[in-house]
This record gives C-alpha cells, sequence and structure tokens, in this order.
C-alpha cells in the first residue's frame, strides 16, 4: 500500500520542474507557513505545480515519509527536496532561492 | 504553560550543545487557528547556533532538530520555526 502512495509521491515530483506541497492552494492556503512559501514563489515569477495534501491523507502521511521530513509545506525542484517554510524564508533573505529559480523564470516578467 | 520551552530548550542543549539558544513561544499569534485547538500544542520560534551544525546542510540541521525534538511533536508542538545558524567552514 505504502508502495504505491510513495510511487505516486515520486511521479508528482518528478513530473514538474518545481512541486509545492502545501495546505490548500496558491490561491487558498489553508495554513500561514503554506501561504508564505506560496507568496515566495510567486514572487519570483516561476510557475510551479501545487499538491493541496489535506485533499489525499495518503499523501499528506506519505510526503512525510518521501522525504523524511515532518512537516508541510515541502518544495521540491527538479525532483530535489529544497526545504519547508523556514529554509525557502532563508534562503529567499539570502539571495539562494533567486539563483535556484533563476532558469525557471516566466519569459515574460 | 511557560514550562513547554524549557522542554524544548532542555532536549536542546542536551542534544547540541548550542553557543546560542533562543525559544519564544509564539502560540499566543495563532489562538483562533484550527490545528493549534485540535492537537493542544503550540508555536515555537527555536533560534539555534552550534559547532554541531557545521558544515551540514539547512535540511540535514533541521532534520537532525525534529528528530531531537520528535516526541514532543503532538501535545507540546504543533508548529516549530527554526533558524540555524552554522560556523562557516
Amino acid at each position: 500500500m505504502t508502495d504505491t502512495v510513495q510511487q505516486q509521491i515520486e511521479k508528482l515530483v518528478n513530473d514538474q520542474d518545481i512541486v509545492l506541497f502545501m495546505k490548500g492552494t496558491p490561491q487558498f492556503p489553508q495554513c500561514g507557513f503554506s501561504q508564505r512559501v506560496a507568496a515566495i514563489l510567486d514572487s519570483h515569477h516561476v510557475s510551479y505545480a501545487s499538491v493541496n495534501i489535506l485533499l489525499d491523507p495518503a499523501v499528506r502521511e506519505g510526503i512525510k515519509v518521501y522525504s523524511d521530513w515532518p512537516t508541510i509545506p515541502q518544495l521540491y525542484i527538479k525532483s530535489e527536496f529544497v526545504g519547508g517554510c523556514d529554509i525557502i524564508v532563508e534562503m529567499d533573505e539570502s539571495n539562494e532561492l533567486a539563483e535556484l529559480l533563476a532558469p525557471f523564470k516566466n519569459s515574460d516578467s | 504553560m511557560k514550562d513547554r520551552a524549557q522542554q524544548i530548550q532542555n532536549i536542546l542543549e542536551a542534544s547540541f550543545h548550542p553557543t546560542h539558544l533562543n525559544i519564544e513561544d509564539e502560540s499566543w499569534k495563532h489562538a483562533g487557528h484550527a490545528g493549534a485547538k485540535e492537537q493542544g500544542g503550540g508555536h515555537f520560534c527555536v533560534d539555534i547556533a552550534s559547532d554541531h551544525f557545521a558544515g551540514k546542510s539547512r535540511v540535514e540541521c533541521h532534520r537532525e532538530i525534529n528528530k531531537a525534538l520528535e516526541e514532543l511533536f503532538g501535545p507540546i508542538i504543533h508548529a516549530l520555526t527554526i533558524r540555524v545558524h552554522a560556523p562557516k567552514v
């Protein structure tokens, strides 16, 4: 059972360059930490896929196992786990995030 | 409950021998919000510096802190903000 969820998560993570697992959606976030990361990604004008873990209890638990990370939100870039809210905020402040996201910037911005 | 922060502090001191450690109980900021009520745990903010984190990535540092505090998640901690200061290597 767990294997299927892990495979499902792996597919989600690999499907897009930038994937954010969050509570709610970027338009209607259900948690301040998820909201913050979504707002940071928006401020960098990148497109990203978001997964609302509140809609799927199996993914909600499975993602924590997948990344060995206990909390949501979780950001993945090029299939790699980058961090949760605190790390993304720090990387944004230090401009590391801008570098990491540079290849994915929307061309019209 | 003031000693929730103390419990966090005790574990972090024993695990990482920090050169700097500050724990803020920010639960009051989130008093109305659903998750906090359901689980009873508070919102805390940890600011920690330790030689233990030298040369480790942010993700590694956070993982170690979360592991150390594992037993407090739920009843004591609902949400944890972590800021790690690692010595430059």
